[in-house]
């Protein structure tokens, strides 16, 4: 009966919060000040994409099941945008990938290898925000091929392509034509030199759609997409780290790091696996409610309320 | 932003991603696209020019297609025959047809409207010699309906030309290439330089249509054209040009 009363009462929160926004137009401006270092909740933001907003609702969920009050600030925007409010407290914490802060953080970083990005990325934090421990979980870019293929030539590892690649045709985002994390990389650390590239997009269904049909037979997909398991693709694994980790990490004002805040986000980043996030992405492109996936997530990890 | 550095380096201009070579992937599709918009509007335009009916229907179907994003239906005709049809005719197909989608409608409109205003004493005339309707058709009204067809070839050609750049998004080549590997890769130099080779092209491609109305539209008709006080001039308006 406490919990359902505790829920109702989440849930009018969030739709205030919500409306909050929607009225406002910018969720940034005015108002976020005041209640950021400031107040004892903790402002949980998020990016603009479903898994971001995923992975802070768990963090919420995770830090309301410890007693620490929470606010959800979700769907911010990009990365731009949402490192710009961490820093002018508009929100307090948010959930990062390891590579992808610390090519924005550092544009000439060449580290690639989990804790070498994480090393190098402590070093690059702005003043007043931490880093908490980067969880095993990963979205990074993979290379895919489908199972009949990966069965035909014993492919495993992104080296096992060497022998076959020049019968491959190989799909990307425009950019990897000239990226070192791409094509180039591909080549020199490789030694791959597929038949042909074709330029379609970063992961998404154009890529998916041409290799799940046959037009491209490796294409450069997202580790944590439901696709790979829901059309019976196998990623290659990176035996020589040319793509950079992308580990999710916690990123948080250090003014409202406290012994619980850390226990708990560093519990559920210990918890939190590549395969979790596949399947909650599958979740949630069925339509089921975020915080709902959230919570399973939490109850099924030990995590939850009590 | 240097795209005139971009421009004048001669690596640009060579090897299979070159300059040239884009050019020469982008008249080609442009000029598949033309021929397959020709072949469907141009009958099409004369039977409805001929009877008089359908030009609601047709056209304002035709128009209503033009409406669609482009981009969008790329995509989706994509995705529809991604499954049945192999290889690289997967990337091709749905290209040509949303450019052939673009095309059609002022060539269509261009046909009909320039058999429909056909100078009437011209038409009388000819039947008054004893010319049969298909004698009349192919050595009058067609003829007179030339100076409005070829300004509808010309809209469709500058409108698939300008287009023809999305053909880069299901990973053709064409200039469209520049434009969006340039801003894939930040390189803004590359970006302004293929948008200015489409803008050029365009231009040149338009220039060509001018020097082809004088050269295959009868001379009396271009008088009669040149004239304020003409029907020709007046009373038709130009397809709309996008």
């Amino acid at each position: 009966m406490n919990k359902r009363i505790t829920l109702s009462a989440l849930a009018v929160t969030s739709i205030l919060a919500l409306s909050a926004c929607g009225g406002g137009g910018d969720p940034m401006s005015g108002g976020g000040n005041d209640s950021g270092s400031s107040g004892s909740e903790i402002i949980v933001g998020s990016a603009d994409f479903t898994e971001s907003q995923l992975i802070g609702s768990i963090y919420s969920q995770a830090l309301q099941a410890k007693g620490v009050p929470v606010k959800e600030q979700f769907n911010i925007g990009s990365r731009e945008v949402y490192i710009q409010a961490l820093k002018d407290s508009s929100i307090d914490l948010v959930p990062e990938y390891s590579g992808a802060l610390l090519s924005y953080l550092d544009p000439k970083s060449t580290a690639a290898e989990p804790d070498a990005v994480s090393s190098e990325l402590k070093g690059k934090l702005p003043s007043g925000i931490s880093m908490l421990t980067p969880s095993p979980a990963e979205d990074k870019d993979v290379v895919a091929v489908t199972k009949a293929t990966a069965d035909k030539y014993k492919l495993k590892t992104i080296s096992d392509l060497a022998p076959v690649a020049g019968e491959l045709v190989l799909g990307g985002p425009p950019e990897w034509k000239t990226r070192e994390q791409g094509v180039v990389g591909l080549k020199d650390v490789y030694g791959l030199n597929f038949k042909e590239f074709v330029s379609l997009d970063a992961g998404g269904t154009l890529t998916m759609t041409a290799l799940t049909n046959g037009q491209i037979q490796a294409g450069d997909l997202f580790s944590t997409d439901p696709g790979l398991v829901s059309n019976d693709l196998v990623a290659l694994e990176d035996d020589k780290n040319l793509f950079a980790a992308e580990n999710v990490v916690p990123l948080i004002k250090s003014a409202k790091q406290s012994d619980v805040v850390t226990k708990t986000l560093n519990d559920v980043s210990a918890k939190l696996t590549t395969d979790d996030l596949i399947s909650m992405n599958a979740e949630a492109a069925k339509g089921t409610n975020l915080s709902d996936i959230a919570k399973k997530w939490l109850a099924g990890a030990g995590l939850g309320g009590q | 932003m240097n795209f005139v550095g971009w421009l004048t380096d001669p690596t640009n201009w060579a090897g299979s991603g070159g300059i040239p070579a884009q050019i020469g992937y982008h008249l080609l599709y442009s000029a598949i696209a033309l021929l397959a918009a020709l072949a469907i509007g141009v009958p099409l335009g004369i039977v409805i020019g001929y009877t008089g009916r359908g030009e609601a229907l047709v056209a304002g179907f035709a128009n209503a297609l033009r409406a669609l994003p482009t981009l969008g239906l790329l995509v989706l005709l994509f995705l529809v025959i991604s499954p049945v049809v192999p290889g690289k005719l997967v990337y091709v197909l749905p290209t040509i047809v949303v450019l052939v989608l673009l095309a059609v409608p002022p060539i269509l409109t261009g046909t009909y409207s320039g058999i429909q205003t056909a100078d009437p004493d011209a038409v009388g005339a000819a039947r008054g010699m004893g010319f049969t309707k298909r004698q009349i058709l192919l050595r009058v009204q067609l003829p007179c309906a030339l100076p409005l067809m070829i300004s509808g070839v010309r809209s469709s050609t500058l409108q698939i030309v300008s287009t023809a750049t999305i053909a880069a998004y299901l990973g053709l080549q064409g200039l469209g290439r520049f434009i969006l590997d340039g801003r894939a890769q930040a390189n803004f130099a590359e970006m302004a330089g293929g948008a200015i080779l489409v803008a050029v092209l365009a231009i040149v491609l338009e220039f060509s249509f001018a020097w082809l109305g004088r050269i295959i539209v009868s001379p009396g008709l271009r008088r009669v054209a040149a004239k304020s006080t003409s029907p020709l001039a007046t009373a038709v308006p130009e397809p709309v040009a996008t």
